[in-house]
């Protein structure tokens, strides 16, 4: 399941751009690859990151698997509900499953996003 | 007193206190089975000492007395020795059953080294001696063995000595960039970053993260090893070295392996040679000779000592001359009369890595397995590990996908995706294997296979072993697509059925039992 009006990257992440604000989780691919989360680690409040630096990290019974940052910027607020109760993201990742907020430090943040299209089409690339 | 122990939802897994995990084992299904506890009854005894003459008068500090009895189990000896009997029974290993575990080398350890390691007077040595006046004289033998398994592993892999302290294989990728660090300090580089493949085993950034670099990671190539184009961007003069398991956890051996030591060595890099897959190239092979300055490698796996469950294990880590100052202390040296000694005056040594001298005991199994088998054995081993592996990657290659579908060298790596489209899990395929009375093997790793089943037959498996093996996994192929739900709901024939392992990870109830002061 494709979001048509969220950015992607290819590491599997969705990001929400809203003028300078940007909402980040994980994609229904990521999610399904992982398995059932037993673990999310987030990131602080008022942590910098660059684009594609570790914004947290995600453990299943599978695997551990770092979130990377899609875009630069300053994390304002974290879903700390996923503490508790990690499969949020399973369950719901586009909503409830939401990982952080950053405010964006670059207004050109995303140019180098996929859009759904492209994501979906990257997503069968990696079918193959 | 600390108890730890690891409580779930509906059993329990492990414990450092063989009473309270006797006492939380509990087992559901077929064969029922009381606790210990369960069987108590009250004034029942085992052993009846003489009554004490120590007087009960003495004046202990309140706090240093119970404040209850003690909740022991009253048994029989008898009832002991069948209830851990009966436990026993249940073990499974390689003694038992195939065990194809990947990236685990799961070999058949020979009885002779078991015997030997039982000497009394190796099993019996006090590690201190050595150190004691007059105690080298006591340990000569020990010292030996532990200055002859060195010399052994440097004509195996080319280096130029080792150090045997480290007591498993990511002690001894954590022993190696602590070394790679070590050298870059002398040598006043300000280096950060170091590289490691994306197929790499997770022990690997932990290794290099826990030493202090920045870990980074190569991709892979579409022919499933190292990709080189990758590894020359990111290359720079801040890299402080290259992790690299060869051949890799797809089983695959870089053919650019020349070119990818030169690449690293031309930023004044070293590059580290992950062990854990020597079993493959043992005799063919030296890391040494192709330009690896850093070897650890697992004795437990590719020299056929027991392993499983956490150890013991042995990494002796081996490095080429330019790094020998840096090795911990301390190491065994041979005088020049002919007796051997411990040496410590190494000023640029990275200190201690482990209590001792590694773990002995491994160390000597290993000694044996090596001098047992001999040049010409150990060649054969590597020859046969890589010929069970692609008999079952071509028997089984009409039945799973093969992501890569070249030749492999001592595992090869299926994906399940075939299944999972109809439901069937590369989870399902691991359990439905055990009612068929085999181990599992590795799953979800690598994690650069979706749904992977890693295979690793290792050398001492035969032909009729490794053809039930096949057919098993034909028949699961076969039910998969016909009837997946008895395939999901495996195992049915074991005691304990299917775990949830979700739970078990997420529920963990780590309790730590300390006598309030």
């Amino acid at each position: 399941m494709i979001k048509d009006d969220l950015l992607y990257t290819r590491d599997h992440e969705w990001v929400r751009i809203d003028g300078d604000q940007a909402i980040v989780g994980i994609t229904d691919h990521a999610q399904e690859q992982l398995g059932e989360l037993t673990y999310v680690e987030l990131p602080d409040v008022d942590k910098q990151v660059q684009a594609h630096d570790v914004l947290g990290v995600l453990e299943s019974s599978k695997a551990a698997s770092d979130v990377y940052a899609p875009v630069a910027g300053t994390v304002t607020e974290v879903n700390s509900k996923l503490e508790e109760v990690p499969d949020l993201i399973n369950n719901d990742c586009y909503e409830d499953g939401w990982i952080c907020k950053l405010e964006i430090s670059d207004p050109a943040a995303g140019k180098s996003l996929l859009n759904a299209e492209e994501y979906e089409e990257y997503l069968r690339g990696l079918e193959t | 007193m600390f108890i730890i122990y690891n409580q779930m939802g509906s059993g329990y897994l492990e414990s450092v206190n063989p009473v309270i995990l006797s006492k939380k084992i509990k087992t559901f299904g077929k064969i029922q089975m009381k606790l210990l506890y369960e069987k108590s009854v009250s004034g029942r005894r085992a052993v009846r000492p003489a009554p004490s003459d120590v007087p009960t008068s003495i004046n202990l500090d309140s706090k240093l007395l119970r404040e209850k009895e003690a909740d022991l189990p009253e048994l029989s000896e008898l009832d002991i020795v069948r209830h851990f009997t009966e436990l026993s029974r249940r073990n499974f290993g390689v003694d038992t059953n195939f065990y194809p575990l990947g990236s685990c080398t799961m070999k058949y350890n020979p009885k002779v080294c078991e015997r030997i390691a039982a000497y009394p007077g190796f099993c019996y040595l006090h590690p201190l001696l050595p150190q004691l006046r007059m105690g080298g004289i006591l340990t000569q033998g020990a010292l030996q063995v532990i200055y002859e398994t060195d010399l052994l592993l440097r004509e195996i892999t080319g280096m130029a000595a080792f150090t045997m302290q480290p007591l498993a294989g990511a002690h001894g990728e954590l022993t190696g960039i602590m070394l790679m660090a070590a050298w870059h300090r002398d040598r006043g580089h300000k280096k950060t970053i170091l590289l490691i493949p994306d197929s790499a085993h997770g022990t690997n950034p932990a290794s290099g993260a826990i030493a202090g670099y920045e870990v980074r990671a190569v991709p892979s190539d579409k022919t499933g090893v190292m990709d080189v184009q990758a590894l020359k961007e990111m290359v720079n003069d801040s890299v402080a070295g290259l992790m690299l398991t060869c051949p890799n956890t797809l089983g695959l051996f870089n053919p650019h392996i020349k070119e990818i030591c030169d690449i690293i060595h031309g930023v004044d890099g070293l590059v580290y040679y992950d062990g854990a897959n020597l079993n493959a190239i043992t005799g063919k092979v030296r890391p040494g000779d192709i330009g690896f300055d850093i070897v650890h490698l697992n004795l437990h796996k590719t020299f056929g000592t027991p392993h499983g469950g956490g150890g013991p294990g042995a990494g002796p880590v081996g490095v080429v001359e330019r790094l020998t100052a840096f090795l911990p202390v301390s190491i065994v040296v041979k005088r020049d009369d002919g007796t051997f000694a411990l040496e410590y005056d190494r000023p640029k040594s990275i200190g201690y890595i482990a209590p001792f001298y590694g773990n002995f005991g491994i160390i000597l199994r290993a000694y044996v397995y090596i001098l047992m088998l001999g040049r010409a054995g150990l060649i054969r081993v590597a020859e046969n590990a890589v010929l069970n592996a692609n008999y079952i990657r071509e028997k089984l290659k009409d039945h799973y996908d093969l992501p890569y579908p070249q030749l492999c060298k001592h595992e090869c790596v299926f994906t399940a995706k075939r299944q999972a489209a109809g439901g069937v899990h590369a989870v399902d395929i691991a359990k439905a294997l055990i009612d068929a009375g085999f181990h599992p093997p590795t799953i979800y790793f690598p994690t650069i296979v979706p749904e992977s089943i890693m295979i690793e037959p290792t050398e001492t498996e035969s032909k009729e072993t490794l053809d039930d093996f096949i057919a098993t996994m034909i028949q699961i192929a076969q039910t998969a697509k016909t009837n997946p739900e008895k395939i999901k709901s495996a195992p049915l024939s074991t005691c304990v059925s299917r775990l949830d392992e979700t739970m078990a990870a997420k529920k963990i109830n780590v309790a730590c039992v300390q006598k309030k002061e």
